[in-house]
């Protein structure tokens, strides 16, 4: 597109200052240096790519290792309420449980807050108080994800049973992992929000405020619904953020799978037990090291829906203002 | 609403600017500008680009408001009180001056919803069946129900840029304004939208008063009852040079610079 931009501007001028056409040189030139650039970033795809699908391949074959052995059974792995290996047991559900309540917490705790300081940030907030408020959030995006953890066990799980008292609130507990992890995600789903919100036109805005809105009126009623693609992607890749997340779950919700609905009672999540897991010294190919790798696919598979799912409510309900 | 009534029912001017001058930050965009406009007629702002126009326009509704650094000075007298008083609620004001954008600006929801959302926010209390007819008629009022009325629940934005345009009025109808604002209405669209957009005017003024900015001199002189033909001065705030009746204006100009521009020997 830029070659056949800049012939035109040559050949136009060419005609404009009057030279004869015998000057007019359209033929290809070579450019080493582009050819160079475009070699280089063409590489970088193909390494990104190839380690993608090298651990995919990885998750796969180990997964049927585990699949394949006698022990297990994918039924088993997909509908028994147990997860204890030294007894054979293998059922995932104790463990994606305790993953799809914690992140329910966590999506709890920032969908609402995290909807709420985008609408202020981009629809009320004068340019100064924005200047000052989100670099705090990106602030908060920063923060190593074992200083959530220690904030959960040394702050918010106190608080839990402080207020709920320490009979009813386990010292670790899906409860204080949850909020934080909440609080983790906040500034993500706040800033992508608010970039989906940015970007409905000024225009719009304009054409409610033309007909008596008010600044809330035209924010919930006009700019959100326009901006609704935006923030459902937004939203999905906060959950699947809360799916993954590693260190606070590890840290906070307990070990040891636990199949229970309570959230103020400890119970490991998948992220966390394979942490836990792969910290100790497991032999290689053994039926505890081959079952992290089904968890890990399993993980992998929900994210990946998740992922896909996003995409394709951006695609689907994307606005076009024009 | 109640801020706005009216204390002179015979006044035939629906607006007044007294001694209006516009500022974006230290930039003073309009100098003192002073004009009434008259009830139920259409008025033309023309001139130059940059002379004000769209700012002068959006003074009327205090749409500047939404502009960080827009300030005005002076007066707008409307219904005889003060729009930039110091208890005058702006969204009050937008309720009673309705307004016309440059590029259409349906929202992105249905043909029907485009319709009802001013009367939503504005505390519309009907039934569903008198919403149904506020639509058709708000649709009627800006002769795009026939081309829409099959398909109600569609998206606004499947219409045509002129269609879209119709929408847009027909939306700003129906909150029954009293004046509507139109900002280059027709600059976006085909010979043949702007002439029905023209012809919607003149049903239009019979209930509204209309004030609109073009740049298009033929249109002025065809559409319009009032012209007022502004320009920048050295400092490049915009003031009001000549304003009168069309006929006036594009036969008989007073001032030697109207003469010109209409013409169309500088701007
Ligand atoms: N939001 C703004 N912030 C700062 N300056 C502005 C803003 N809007 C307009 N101006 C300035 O005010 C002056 C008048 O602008 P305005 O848009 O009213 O002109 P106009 O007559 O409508 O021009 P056009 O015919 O091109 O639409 C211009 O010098 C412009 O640069
Ligand atoms: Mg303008």
């Amino acid at each position: 597109m830029a070659n056949q931009a800049r012939v035109g501007v040559e050949g136009s001028s060419t005609v404009l200052s009057g030279v004869g056409s015998e000057t007019l040189n359209l033929r290809k030139r070579s450019r080493p240096g582009e050819k160079f650039i475009q070699g280089t970033l063409f590489i970088c795809g193909i390494i990104s790519i190839f380690t993608t699908m090298g651990i995919v391949y990885v998750l796969f074959t180990e997964s049927w290792r585990f699949f394949g052995s006698p022990e297990v059974s994918i039924s088993e792995f997909l509908t028994s309420t147990t997860w204890q290996p030294r007894v054979g047991e293998f059922g995932i559900w104790p463990l994606l449980n305790s993953t799809l309540i914690t992140s329910f917490i966590a999506m709890v705790v920032a969908t609402p807050l995290g909807l709420g300081s985008a609408i202020y940030l981009s629809e009320y907030a004068t340019p100064r108080i924005r200047s000052i408020l989100k670099p705090i959030l990106e602030v908060l995006a920063g923060i190593p994800t074992v200083v959530y953890g220690y904030f959960a066990i040394s702050f918010m799980t106190p608080l839990l049973r402080l207020i709920f008292g320490t009979s009813t609130v386990q010292i670790y507990n899906m409860a204080s992992a949850g909020l934080v992890m909440g609080i983790m995600v906040l500034p993500l789903i706040s800033s992508m929000t608010e970039d989906a919100l940015s970007a409905v036109p000024r225009s719009l805005r304009e054409g409610a405020y033309g007909l008596g809105a008010t600044r809330l009126e035209t924010a919930l009623n006009i700019v959100v619904p326009s901006a609704l693609s935006g923030i459902i992607a937004a939203f999905i890749i906060g959950i699947s953020r809360a799916v993954g997340e590693t260190m606070i779950v590890a840290i906070a919700a307990g070990a040891g799978p636990r199949f229970t609905f309570n959230p103020f009672e400890a119970a490991e999540t998948m992220t966390g037990h394979i942490a836990r897991i792969s910290s100790g010294d497991l032999g290689f190919d053994t039926i505890d090291y081959n079952s992290i790798f089904a968890i890990g696919l399993t993980l992998f598979i929900m994210t990946l829906v998740l992922n896909i799912l996003s995409g394709y409510v951006v695609r689907r309900f994307r606005e076009v203002y024009e | 609403m109640s801020v706005l009534h009216d204390p002179n029912p015979l006044n035939p001017n629906a607006i007044e600017a007294r001694g209006m001058s516009i500022y974006y930050g230290a930039f003073r965009a309009v100098k003192e500008v002073s004009f009434s406009i008259e009830s139920q007629k259409i008025t033309a702002l023309i001139g130059p680009s940059g002379c004000g126009k769209s700012t002068v326009l959006r003074s009327f509704n205090r749409m500047n408001d939404l502009i960080a650094v827009a300030r005005t000075e002076g007066e707008v007298i409307f219904h005889g009180q003060n729009l930039y008083g110091p208890d005058v609620d702006a969204v009050e004001v937008r309720r009673r001056i309705g307004m016309v954008f440059q590029k259409p600006n349906p929202f992105p929801k249905s043909i029907y919803e485009n319709i009802a959302f001013g009367p939503r926010i504005n505390g519309w209390k009907g039934t569903k069946a008198e919403m149904d007819d506020l639509v058709e008629q708000s649709l009627r009022g800006a002769a795009l129900w026939d081309e829409v009325k099959d398909k109600l629940k569609e998206s606004g934005l499947s219409l045509s840029g002129g269609q879209q345009q119709r929408l847009c009025i027909a939306r700003a109808l129906a909150v029954e304004p009293e004046v509507i604002l139109m900002d280059e209405p027709c600059s976006a669209l085909d010979p043949i939208s702007t002439l029905k957009i023209e012809e919607l005017m003149f049903e239009l003024r019979r209930q509204y008063t209309i004030i609109i900015v073009t740049h298009n001199m033929q249109q002025a002189a065809r559409a319009s009852d009032y012209t007022a033909f502004f320009l920048m001065d050295q400092d490049r705030a915009g003031m009001l040079v000549e304003y009168g009746p069309t006929d006036q204006i594009f036969k008989d100009p007073k001032d030697e610079r109207t003469e010109q521009y209409i013409s169309g020997r500088f701007g």
